[in-house]
């Protein structure tokens, strides 16, 4: 395959969603119209940790319009974990669809399914709950202190496989790992930077909230519809919540309005399944803006310390680096998430002696889960801004420094073999590495040469520019699979089918082009049918930057052997070979005579005329690796030094995915990360009451970065050819969320000579800093 | 009640709830296109044209649009049919999820009907209240560009 021209993949093609999505027509769960559909309205916790004595209903089933009601009396209790994951999952059975028991405001106490939305809601008011009030704690080291308030008492949780859990300490999760000699590595090192940073809770505010419709048939299945990125997961876990046997299951995922990790969790589909093959109609249930922000998942807000030395030469020479994270009320995603914060941060850098401790522990605050950048956007940005100031303490370029100690092609790192997601990880070597590209251009975008250090005197508005080098996964080993079958149709078309999850990244598109490439048609020949677990092969999802690389590979093999079969039939209607005849542009050609059959001969024939069959083929794949992508981000800023105010005024990314399948999507993938990695590193927060209780939920309150907040932005590839992944792709949509944090902290110590280690970095916090500053 | 409207330049009347806001009706309609993601008027996703100015149709009560009229996404262009936006959308990779987009390009549309060479910031401040998540913006912004340019051209 190797010097041929790539004629589909590469190119910027159109979403073969488009259409649909342009013009309203596209179909998301809300769209699913069903007759006589019930509304499902969830009563939230007003208390961060209490337990139920009691629930009087009555003056709720005697509102007219009330169909049904559950709570922890007539649901059946099973632990299971809401994380969306393979099996057997990493996350604790620490969840009922609905407890005696509430952990964090907004927990499930009921749920009130009606005749329509504002029936159910108005129940809601007039459920009567008796709480015991228990001890809440909301800070994560108070959590761990010996005679905490105990969130999981019950003797239920349990985790699947052998790892640390110990609810009774508010345990959920701890890793560790260390490599080399710590002391020597300390004691060789000229500079020592110690710091300890605090990446904040976050909400991934896609702009369809959590929606899922069950719709039972009268064999006693059930269907499904849901905004998912995991619609496998969501089958195999609602079968489990509700103890019936998957079978009776199907799950279908629409369009998808945005998920970014939300949506790799199983919420409220057991809710609507159990509503619904209980009353026998169609149930639906969707997340009000404040229940997004406050029940359904967050970023794990987590503190590092980090403590890093280097010589005066600029080699790293020890890492140790303490992760503690807050999983809130339940431990969804608890250990993997901590887990990243080693693994996908700590081998981007070579050192001999590096240590690793990584702790999640349950609090009494809302529930994190699964988001973009996934415990590397905590990490890197301690890691990050150290790397900063051991440049600057070593008098070198920070950029230099970076380049001195990256991993590079042929390199390896113990980090990868020593940690992976939940455990250990495997060995690899970087095979494909594009970091230098996108540091040196990044720094020509920037103008770092000129602007970095430099020194505005008196200036009131002081500028600074920021940087941060970066890597991620592209799917978890000898974990994750994902799978593909493609059939021929009569005109020479193909139907793709692929349990992978498109949630508004185009992977239905670049599955598509991949296909193509690998047939020798076009992308518009392949029909896309995807995310259906009765129809299509299975998937693990959306998730881990996996797609593009794991089904991508997928795809790419099951399209070989569809051409294989398309060349046997085409040789034999040519009359020679199978050796003899090559394939382009939807034609089987004999290299001998410049004869060809078309694709379109090829499927009547085979459909039809002579030794009738299908010509189809199914193929999985599972990784042996999982390759980083690169990425270096630079930002500009100007720091109000009367005010304290930040702001962005540039921003540039330079990302190394491989080979983009499609690089208008994987550009797109990028700066649709950026913008919301800087949103969260400026505004976004959550704002807690001294009860747990989340005062801002909602876009007013919450600020989510919107057109007028845009800097300039740019944002550039750089390709590399990745072996292992299909046409030489990596992943790309999380590694781009990972810089701001970093970055903007370091523009602004360039700028004002503080360090901000606790996001937002709010012009409060800036003129805090600078007065501190100040004093001494 | 009964409502009598104007929606994509069909007359159409339909009865309503005295509480309703537009956004329920037009969904309840069949204008699905019209999306809701707040319900608080904070995010855009359900933002409709009446008499060719930008609403957020969840916060506006169904009755208050008596005798207008409404455009939706539905009334802009149709997958065989696209409107320029719609294509230009398509073209530059200004649509991830398509939550936000029908909104989006409504927003758009009114920004363009009143000013057909809007500046940078003069296409950031229409927008302002349309959110997405997915885009960043950046190739949204670049779309509407090149759509201003392709409408002064064809004089759309
Ligand atoms: S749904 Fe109307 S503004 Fe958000
Ligand atoms: S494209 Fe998803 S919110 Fe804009």
């Amino acid at each position: 395959m190797s010097g041929d021209k790539l004629k589909v993949v590469g190119f910027s093609e159109m979403k073969v969603d488009g259409r649909g999505l342009v013009t309203g027509k596209a179909k998301y769960t809300a769209d699913w119209v069903e007759n006589d559909m019930l509304h499902m309205k969830i009563l939230g916790s007003p208390h961060a940790h209490a337990r139920i004595k009691g629930i009087d209903t009555t003056r709720a089933w005697n509102l007219p319009g009330v169909v049904e009601i559950f709570t922890h009396e007539n649901v059946p209790r099973i632990p299971h974990t809401t994380a969306g994951q393979g099996y057997p999952e990493p996350s604790p059975y620490d969840s009922f669809i609905v407890d005696r028991k509430v952990r964090f405001v907004g927990d499930r106490v009921a749920m009130v399914v009606a005749e329509s939305e504002t029936i159910a809601k108005e129940a809601l008011g007039l459920i009567e709950v008796d709480y015991e009030l228990l001890p809440a704690v909301l800070d994560l080291e108070e959590a761990m202190k010996e005679g905490a308030p105990v969130i999981h008492d019950e003797e239920e949780a349990h985790v699947i496989i052998p790892v640390p859990y110990d609810p009774s300490r508010n345990l959920v999760a701890r890793v560790d790992m260390e490599i080399g000699d710590m002391e020597e590595g300390f004691s060789r090192a000229d500079v020592i930077v110690e710091d300890s940073y605090y990446a904040h809770y976050a909400q991934h505010c896609p702009v369809e909230p959590h929606i899922s419709l069950a719709i039972p048939d009268p064999d006693g299945r059930i269907l499904i519809v849901t905004s998912t990125q995991v619609p496998f997961h969501v089958r195999r876990i609602t079968a489990q919540a509700l103890g019936i046997p998957v079978k009776r299951i199907r799950v279908i995922k629409p369009r998808i309005g945005g998920g970014f990790g939300t949506k790799q969790e199983i919420l409220l589909e057991p809710a609507v399944a159990l509503a619904a093959l209980k009353i026998g109609r169609p149930v639906i249930c969707e997340l009000t803006r404040k229940e997004e922000f406050i029940s359904s998942r967050t970023r794990h807000p987590i503190k590092t310390v980090l403590r890093t030395g280097c010589t005066r030469e600029g080699e790293i020479t020890a890492v140790d680096m303490h992760c503690l994270s807050n999983t809130g009320a339940y431990g969804s995603h608890g250990l993997t998430v901590v887990c990243n914060c080693g693994s996908k941060v700590l081998p981007l850098y070579k050192c001999d002696n590096v240590k690793f401790l990584g702790e999640a522990v349950y609090t009494n605050l809302p529930v994190p889960g699964a988001y973009r950048g996934y415990g590397a956007t905590q990490a890197a940005f301690a890691m990050e801004c150290n790397m900063n100031e051991m440049a600057r303490k070593i008098g070198m370029d920070p950029l230099e420094f970076r380049k001195k100690n990256h991993i590079g092609i042929g390199d390896t790192s113990p980090i990868f073999e020593a940690l992976g997601e939940g455990g250990e990880g495997v060995p690899q070597s970087v095979e494909s590495c594009g970091l230098d590209q996108c540091i040196d251009r990044g720094a020509h975008e920037i103008g770092w040469k000129e602007k970095w250090g430099g020194n505005d005197g008196d200036k009131k508005i002081k500028r600074g520019i920021g940087e941060a080098c970066l890597m991620q996964g592209s799917s978890i080993p000898k974990i994750d699979m994902g799978a593909a079958s493609i059939k021929m149709n009569d005109d020479g078309s193909f139907n793709l089918l692929i349990g992978a999850t498109d949630i508004g990244t185009g992977s239905d598109t670049i599955l598509a082009q991949i296909a193509a490439e690998e047939l020798g048609c076009r992308t518009e020949d392949m029909i896309v049918y995807s995310s259906d677990t009765d129809m299509t092969p299975f998937d693990v999802g959306a998730y881990a930057s996996s797609t593009t690389y794991l089904t991508g590979t997928a795809v790419r093999k099951t399209a070989a052997e569809v051409k294989k079969q398309i060349i046997k039939v085409g040789a034999e209607m040519l009359g020679v070979s199978e050796e003899e005849v090559m394939v382009e542009d939807r034609a089987i050609i004999s290299s001998e005579t410049g004869e060809s059959v078309s694709f379109k001969d090829v499927a009547l024939r085979s459909l039809y005329m002579c030794d009738q069959h299908q010509i189809m083929a199914t193929a999985s794949h599972i990784t042996e690796k999982s390759p980083p992508p690169f990425a270096a981000h630079f930002v500009e800023v100007e720091v109000d030094t009367e005010t304290g105010e930040v702001k962005c005024l540039k921003y540039v990314t330079g990302t190394d995915c491989g080979q983009a399948i499609n690089p208008q999507l994987a550009e797109g993938q990028t700066e649709g990360a950026l913008l919301n990695g800087l949103s969260y590193a400026l505004t976004e927060e959550y704002i807690f009451n001294d009860k747990g209780q989340m005062l801002n939920p909602n876009f007013k309150n919450y600020r989510i970065y919107r057109t007028t907040d845009l800097p300039e932005i740019v944002s550039f590839l750089v390709t590399t050819h990745e072996p292992t992944g299909p046409y030489g792709a990596k992943s790309v949509s999380e590694i781009g969320i990972n810089g701001a944090l970093p970055a903007i902290s370091n523009a602004i110590y360039d700028a004002v000579g503080v360090r901000l280690t606790k996001p937002p970095f709010t012009a409060e916090k800036v003129l805090q800093a600078l007065d501190n500053k100040n004093k001494f | 009640m009964k409502l009598n409207v104007r929606i994509n330049g069909k007359d159409k009347s339909f009865r309503v709830g005295p509480e309703e806001v537009l956004l329920d009706v037009l969904r309840r309609e069949g204008y699905t296109g019209v999306k809701r993601g707040c319900r608080k008027g904070d995010c855009g996703a359900c933002a409709v044209l009446i008499d060719n100015e930008l609403f957020n149709s969840c916060v506006l009560p169904a009755m208050s649009v008596a005798g207008k009229d409404v455009i939706t996404i539905e009334g802009i262009g149709t997958p065989n049919a696209l409107h320029v936006l719609q294509r230009t959308f398509l073209e530059e990779g200004a649509v991830q999820c398509g939550f936000c987009t029908p909104g989006m390009i409504l927003a758009v549309k009114a920004l363009l009907d009143r000013n057909e060479d809007p500046n940078e910031t003069e296409i950031k401040e229409a927008l302002d209240g349309n959110l997405c998540r997915c885009t960043g913006y950046v190739k949204i912004i670049k779309a509407v560009k090149k759509a201003a340019r392709s409408m002064r051209e064809v004089g759309e």
